[in-house]
């Protein structure tokens, strides 16, 4: 009778494994979760038109990175790109896929969106904790006839590892010589002060919290949860307001003729109109000619003919033209 | 099927089956027991293994340097470890003195009709998601710590002496004391409940006699009941306490997540857990492997603390039997 028993549970076992295999997509990817509402938008979209099936799990762009070096998935997307040398090393090729933009949001009574105008070096002494008052002569001096108040500034951080944080802390370092010696950039940083919240909800719901407190989020956060967010003083020297038309021209002044494989981080891009803190995410396969890796370039070839309007929708900016064009010539190179 | 009918033939051969029987069904048991063990050992082990060239590099350090640095990969998990022993603290000062009150009323002093409905409700709380827990802290605590509880806690408690260290800061509202305070809710329903259950196990005449000679409910309960389910409830204080040492997700939403060290309960810290939830995800290489570490001192933290409460109890019992 047992072993009638084990007999069947062993059977069962098997069976679901088989019934697992059947229901496998045509296509998986793993990685950040930055683009992961475009990325269900867009493989909705392309099941029906072409019917085939996408799969995409948002687990971190760590996560990502490791799946796709192991090989366990078609396509891996991480916030950060990797240097071509760590690339050639695992047989990857890389590209981007989509842009955001990061403002600098804040918790401050009767001050507007875009009315507060902020220069590189005083937003990162901000987060470094030496200015520490909304009344700072320093903050004071880009905005003449605004009231500011003698309001304590409470930071407000990332708590987990994140791509945003990664490009925020980027930026911070190429302007600010301190910020690169005594904090750095990473996806997770010791923070000098301020309290970390769990995401963009995370961070935005202490902003919307706590008077007097400044974070960073993606632009569609600040607008969605009605954050002030502040004008930032950009490379030419103008003060721009975040906007799609500010991320857009942040990609295209940025040089990616001469990066070898994309390996661009595009903050503080050299455009008279470029928003400073604009990211990328970008995309990582094997150079290989398996099935799945073909699909998959198939896929975001489909994509980048018919997805920029899903993409517009949550709030990315497609990349510009110029660009589009150079990644299909860098697919024919590599993924044969 | 076969067996009974084959059994009642020939008895000989149903005590031969029951013994095969037996047998079986003690290495059953032994298993499960076995099972436990080996779970504990190969999770404690993978991370020390996961976390083995951290613990090279950083040896003792990792236990006492506050510098958790992951842009220059220098890790040290003092105020993790410091956070997770202080809101576990916290909470088991705030909530075993409550959970016995709630349990010596549901007891001795609440009206009959009452005990029923007021118990479920009590074990109903610790049913509740911990990330429910984590948003009440986060939408409702934080606010009223940080304009009532903090701005007074500053003024009136900050300027003392020592203890004033403890209680100074600016109004976050995000901190130790209130992730301590979320906690002590979150474990009351455990150790409530264990009390409860056990309280109701004392003999009526011991309570009885006490009574008879005169005892407060006061004396009835600390010096008849206590001592009758100490073991019990000190269980049941491990219990809880495991939990608060533990807990990720509601700390995580109001402890601040912040790694520089502060001996101000008002100020945002971290805790083990809470950290290892928040930057597991997009951790790589040495920080992935300084967060299995962590994991691993989670572990060592739990044993030492319960090993600690062992050995008091151990030695309570002890005195107790002495006198």
């Amino acid at each position: 009778m047992s072993k009638t028993f084990k007999f069947r549970l062993v059977a069962l076992a098997m069976a679901s494994c088989f019934v697992g295999n059947a229901f496998a997509s045509d296509v998986t990817g793993a990685g950040a979760s930055f683009v992961y509402p475009a990325m269900s938008k867009w493989s909705s979209d392309y099941k029906a038109a072409t019917g085939k099936e996408v799969n995409y799990q948002s687990i971190g762009s760590g996560g990502g990175i490791a799946q796709i070096k192991a090989g366990t998935v078609d396509f891996g997307s991480s916030d950060k790109p990797l240097p071509p040398t760590e690339l050639s090393r695992s047989g990857l090729g890389q590209f981007p896929s989509v842009i955001g933009g990061i403002v600098p949001a804040f918790n401050l009574p009767g001050i507007a969106a875009g009315a507060m105008k902020l220069d590189p070096d005083v937003l990162a002494d901000i987060f470094l904790g030496k200015i520490t008052l909304w009344n700072d002569p320093r903050i004071a001096a880009s905005n003449r006839g605004m009231p500011l108040p003698a309001l304590k500034i409470t930071v407000v951080h990332r708590s987990d590892g994140s791509g945003t944080s990664f490009n925020f802390t980027n930026y911070l370092s190429k302007v600010s010589p301190e910020w690169k010696s005594s904090v750095g950039e990473g996806t997770a940083v010791k923070w000098p002060v301020g309290i970390g919240g769990k995401g963009n909800e995370g961070v935005s719901a202490y902003v919307k919290q706590i008077k007097g407190s400044i974070g960073y989020v993606e632009l569609a956060f600040a607008v969605q949860n009605k954050l002030p967010y502040s004008r930032l003083k950009n490379a030419a020297g103008n003060y721009v307001n975040p906007s799609d038309a500010s991320f857009a021209e942040a990609a295209a002044s940025a040089d990616w003729k001469s990066a070898k494989d994309f390996y661009l981080i595009i903050t503080n891009a050299p455009g008279a109109n470029a928003w400073p803190i604009t990211a990328t995410n970008f995309m990582l396969m094997h150079k290989n000619s398996k099935p799945g890796t073909k699909a998959a370039v198939e896929f975001f070839r489909w994509v980048y003919a018919n997805g920029d309007g899903a993409a517009k929708s949550l709030g990315y900016v497609p990349l510009p033209e110029s660009l589009v064009q150079q990644i299909q010539a860098y697919w024919a190179q590599n993924v044969k | 099927m076969t067996h009974a009918s084959s059994s009642t033939q020939n008895p000989v051969l149903k005590d031969a089956a029951d013994a095969r029987h037996d047998r079986q069904f003690r290495w059953l048991l032994t298993a499960t027991a076995v099972f436990v063990l080996v779970t504990l050992a190969g999770a404690a082990l993978s991370m020390l293994w996961g976390g083995r060239s951290v613990l090279a590099s950083e040896g003792l350090h990792f236990f006492t340097s506050s510098d958790w640095n992951p842009v220059e990969n220098k890790y040290g998990a003092l105020v993790p470890i410091y956070g997770t022993l202080v809101t576990a603290a916290i909470a088991m000062l705030i909530a075993v003195p409550v959970s016995f009150g709630i349990a010596f009323f549901l007891t001795e002093v609440a009206p009959r009709w009452m005990r029923g409905p007021v118990g479920t409700a009590i074990e109903l709380l610790a049913g509740i998601p911990s990330i429910i827990y984590g948003m009440w802290g986060f939408f409702v605590l934080m606010p009223v710590m940080r304009e009532y509880m903090i701005p007074w806690l500053d003024t009136h408690i900050g300027p003392l002496p020592i203890i004033g260290a403890l209680f100074r800061g600016p109004p976050i509202g995000a901190g130790m004391l209130t992730s301590g305070l979320v906690l002590s809710i979150m474990v009351v329903p455990f150790i409530a409940s264990t009390m409860r259950e056990v309280f109701m196990t004392v003999p009526a005449r011991l309570k009885e006699s006490a009574y008879a000679l005169g005892a407060t409910k006061w004396e009835v309960s600390w010096d008849i009941v206590l001592p009758y389910t100490r073991s019990a409830v000190i269980g049941g204080v491990f219990l809880g306490l495991g939990r608060a040492l533990g807990e990720t997700m509601a700390v995580a939403f109001v402890i601040g997540n912040s790694v520089g060290f502060t001996t101000s309960l008002l100020e945002p810290s971290t805790t083990i857990a809470a950290l290892i939830a928040n930057d597991f995800g997009e951790a790589t290489e040495t920080y992935r492997a300084a967060l299995l570490l962590l994991g691993f001192v989670l572990f060592l933290v739990t044993f030492v603390v319960l090993a600690l409460a062992r050995l008091m109890l151990s030695n309570l019992s002890r005195k107790e039997g002495n006198r």
